[in-house]
């Protein structure tokens, strides 16, 4: 499948966090051909393997990428109109006039409505609404919507992908959908290639409410090394500022306490011999990806970070480049197969 | 769900018409009506005015205006990373703006809106953006490109595509392409007793003045604006007692006086009668919101007896508006009826 219409079939998928069941069974059928076992764990992390051809006992590598995406949530109605809360980090500066989904029984279409501008003052125009005054309209009256929808009912945006100049797309949930296509794409690479150790592709869930996923799929499969694919910031007409990374120049390798050294510098070992493009990003802190969580599973365990630069993060217009995704999964491919049965990573001053 | 009505404005909903550029509207309304009028012809401003003659029973000449515009942004300049600066074209609230899909320039390129994330701004700064921080990315690699690609004066419009929403229908730019679907159907159906002047007009959202000049040059005796208008039957501010604008789904909605105009209140008069002899809904817009192309109309000249009559639409001035299809198929019925029914002395300031 080409990148663009993976993307699309993925993006466009419905997946908020915790109920990340319709895209999960999705990534379920385009992960099959390429993986010996698949299974879902109790937390809803699907989670694949293509074994190695290694020694065993057999290192583990866990690659994650979360299938969540930011949505909205039905706290209520007031005369069919539905009052909305953020499931995940919604950014509400960016909802009025959108189309959505409200995942009822039977999906309905809705709009966030606003008044229109010949009717507000001018202080009125001037503000972000909160989450009160923001509300979505399914066309229905308020019986209908009593009868059809329920507190609790999921939302999220109704937006096709679409292509822009210069192999960029745009869409909703490119966070993270970016990362399980470049995952995807490593999986059916490293089905036609070599390698020693077993292979571990997990999308994970709830990562936009805590890396929840990444805590017990690490825990399930105790892994000797992680590594998590997310979307990072891409430099944007406002907002060039350090921490933001150049758009269609290659994924970011993450560098920072989250990260094993060697991890480290293998990824980018893996990029020069691939002449594969990337750039690092410093992480000082929580990277705020599942590596964040997955760090700290068991006895701890080595992570790495592949971030793929994109704008507008948690926007319904997420803006990225095709070829950023094909190089992110190339990198991770390039990386594993590249292991050793006994590059288990080591600290300098480790006897 | 699908209905003549519905059919056409779905068509004229789907299309890009910025204020001074409203030629792929025209392009669509023509053979739309060929065949159902005596001419078609553009004039200067690029008003399509259409002639349907009557069966001469009457000695009247009536001006039906529908505006074929719609708000819009233009490109004023470029970014550095490749993205377009735009100035509003029409009425816009700057902030349905950010997280939009628009259609860029002649050959319709995809572009998106987006702005700084939610996680990188400083504490504090959630406030509205200003267009000044507006920005509409096609994906440029750099300023050269986006130059080349959309050059300063490109017109951007909303990219929704009209299609169902509950028991209503959703669209772009239903202002006013529901008065433009009214205005077809009045042409394509049986002659009036009089000559009727069908204008598709331009410039309605940047001040009216496609109206003002088909005014002068029709000189009718009547004038009517068809509208698709403010419906803000919405859940109210806390504390606040609004009435609304108009109401979905309580029938077309006859404007009394508006920021534009006062319409002639025999006209009003008729309207209500018709309505209520054939069993119409209808409502009374607000007074003093809005304006419409009689605005400019009842002006042109020595003055034209005049009204606008509108479909009530939620959400019009954004990317989607929501409509009734019955609204829409009352306030045709009223239209037509009301026409039927004109006589001169309707028409007569000196008849009360």
């Amino acid at each position: 499948m080409e990148t663009l219409e993976l993307l699309k079939t993925l993006t466009e998928a419905a997946g908020p966090s915790g109920f990340e069941g319709n895209v999960a069974a999705i990534i379920r059928e385009l992960w099959m051909p390429y993986v010996d076992e698949i299974r879902t764990d109790a937390l809803g992390n699907l989670i694949a393997v293509q074994h190695g051809n290694g020694p065993e006992p057999r290192p583990a590598l866990m690659a994650a990428a979360h299938s969540d995406e930011i949505a909205l949530i039905v706290k209520g109605s007031e005369d069919g109109f539905l009052q909305i809360g953020s499931l995940g980090g919604m950014d509400r500066r960016v909802l009025l006039g959108l189309a959505v989904t409200v995942h009822a029984e039977e999906p309905l279409l809705g709009v966030i409505g606003s008044r229109p501008p010949h009717v507000l003052t001018p202080a009125e125009r001037e503000e972000t609404l909160p989450w009160h005054k923001v509300f979505v309209d399914v066309g229905l009256p308020a019986e209908e919507v009593a009868r059809r929808v329920r507190v609790g009912d999921t939302i999220t945006f109704d937006r096709p992908l679409i292509e822009l100049q210069n192999g960029c797309v745009a869409g909703k949930a490119c966070d993270n959908r970016a990362s399980v296509a470049a995952l995807t794409l490593a999986l059916a690479a490293l089905r036609q290639r070599e390698h020693s150790w077993d292979f571990y592709a997990v999308a994970t869930v709830q990562e936009e409410v805590g890396c929840k996923g990444a805590v017990t799929s690490a825990y399930g499969i105790a892994p000797q090394i992680a590594i998590a694919l997310d979307v990072t910031f891409a430099k944007q007409h406002d907002d060039s500022d350090p921490g933001a990374f150049d758009l269609n120049k290659g994924p970011t390798v993450g560098i920072g306490p989250n990260f094993h050294p060697q991890v480290v510098e293998k990824l980018k070992a893996a990029g020069d011999a691939g002449e594969i493009p990337y750039q690092i990003e410093p992480l000082p802190g929580s990277s705020g990806t599942d590596a964040w969580a997955i760090q700290v599973a068991r006895e701890g365990i080595p992570c790495g970070l592949i971030s793929i630069p994109a704008r507008y993060m948690h926007q319904p217009v997420e803006l990225l480049s095709l070829r950023d995704v094909e190089r992110a999964g190339r990198l991770l491919c390039e990386y594993v197969a590249a292991l050793q049965p006994t590059d288990l990573p080591r600290w300098e001053d480790e006897a | 769900m699908t209905t003549p009505l519905l059919e056409t404005l779905f068509t004229l909903s789907n299309i890009h018409g910025a204020s001074g550029d409203e030629i792929r509207v025209r392009q669509a309304l023509r053979p739309m009506l060929e065949g159902h009028v005596e001419s078609l012809r553009v004039d200067a401003l690029g008003n399509l005015i259409a002639l349907k003659r009557g069966t001469g029973a009457l000695p009247l000449r009536v001006l039906v205006a529908a505006h074929m515009d719609e708000v819009s942004l233009m490109v004023v300049g470029h970014t550095s990373e490749g993205c377009l600066r735009v100035e509003n074209c029409g009425g816009i609230d700057t902030r349905l703006l950010p997280g939009l899909e628009v259609r860029v320039g002649p050959n319709l390129l995809p572009g998106v809106i987006g702005q700084k994330a939610v996680h990188r701004l400083s504490n504090g700064a959630m406030k509205a953006p200003d267009l000044d921080r507006i920005a509409v990315d096609i994906g440029a690699s750099n300023k050269d490109e986006a130059i080349r690609l959309a050059p300063v004066g490109t017109r951007i419009t909303f990219a929704t595509q009209a299609r169902e929403l509950g028991q209503l229908v959703a669209g772009k730019a239903f202002d006013d392409r529901a008065g433009c679907t009214l205005l077809v159907h009045l042409l394509q159906g049986p002659p009036l007793p009089y000559d009727l002047y069908g204008v598709f007009t331009v410039q309605e959202e940047v001040g009216l003045r496609g109206a003002r000049v088909a005014g002068f040059s029709i000189e009718p005796d009547m004038a009517m604006a068809l509208e698709g208008t403010i419906a803000d039957d919405l859940p109210k501010p806390p504390g606040t007692d609004i009435s609304p604008t108009s109401e979905i789904s309580k029938g077309a909605v006859i404007t009394v006086m508006d920021r534009s105009h006062v319409s002639a209140p025999r006209l009003v008069r008729h309207l209500t009668q018709v309505a209520e002899a054939r069993g119409i809904p209808y409502q009374f817009k607000q007074p003093g919101i809005g304006g419409t192309d009689a605005g400019a109309l009842h002006i042109a000249r020595g003055g034209v007896p005049s009204a606008a009559v509108a479909v009530p639409c939620r959400y019009i001035h954004g990317p989607i508006a929501l409509l009734h299809p019955n609204d829409l198929t009352h306030t045709h019925t009223l239209v037509r009826a009301a026409l039927e029914q004109l006589t001169p002395d309707i028409l007569d300031p000196n008849a009360d």
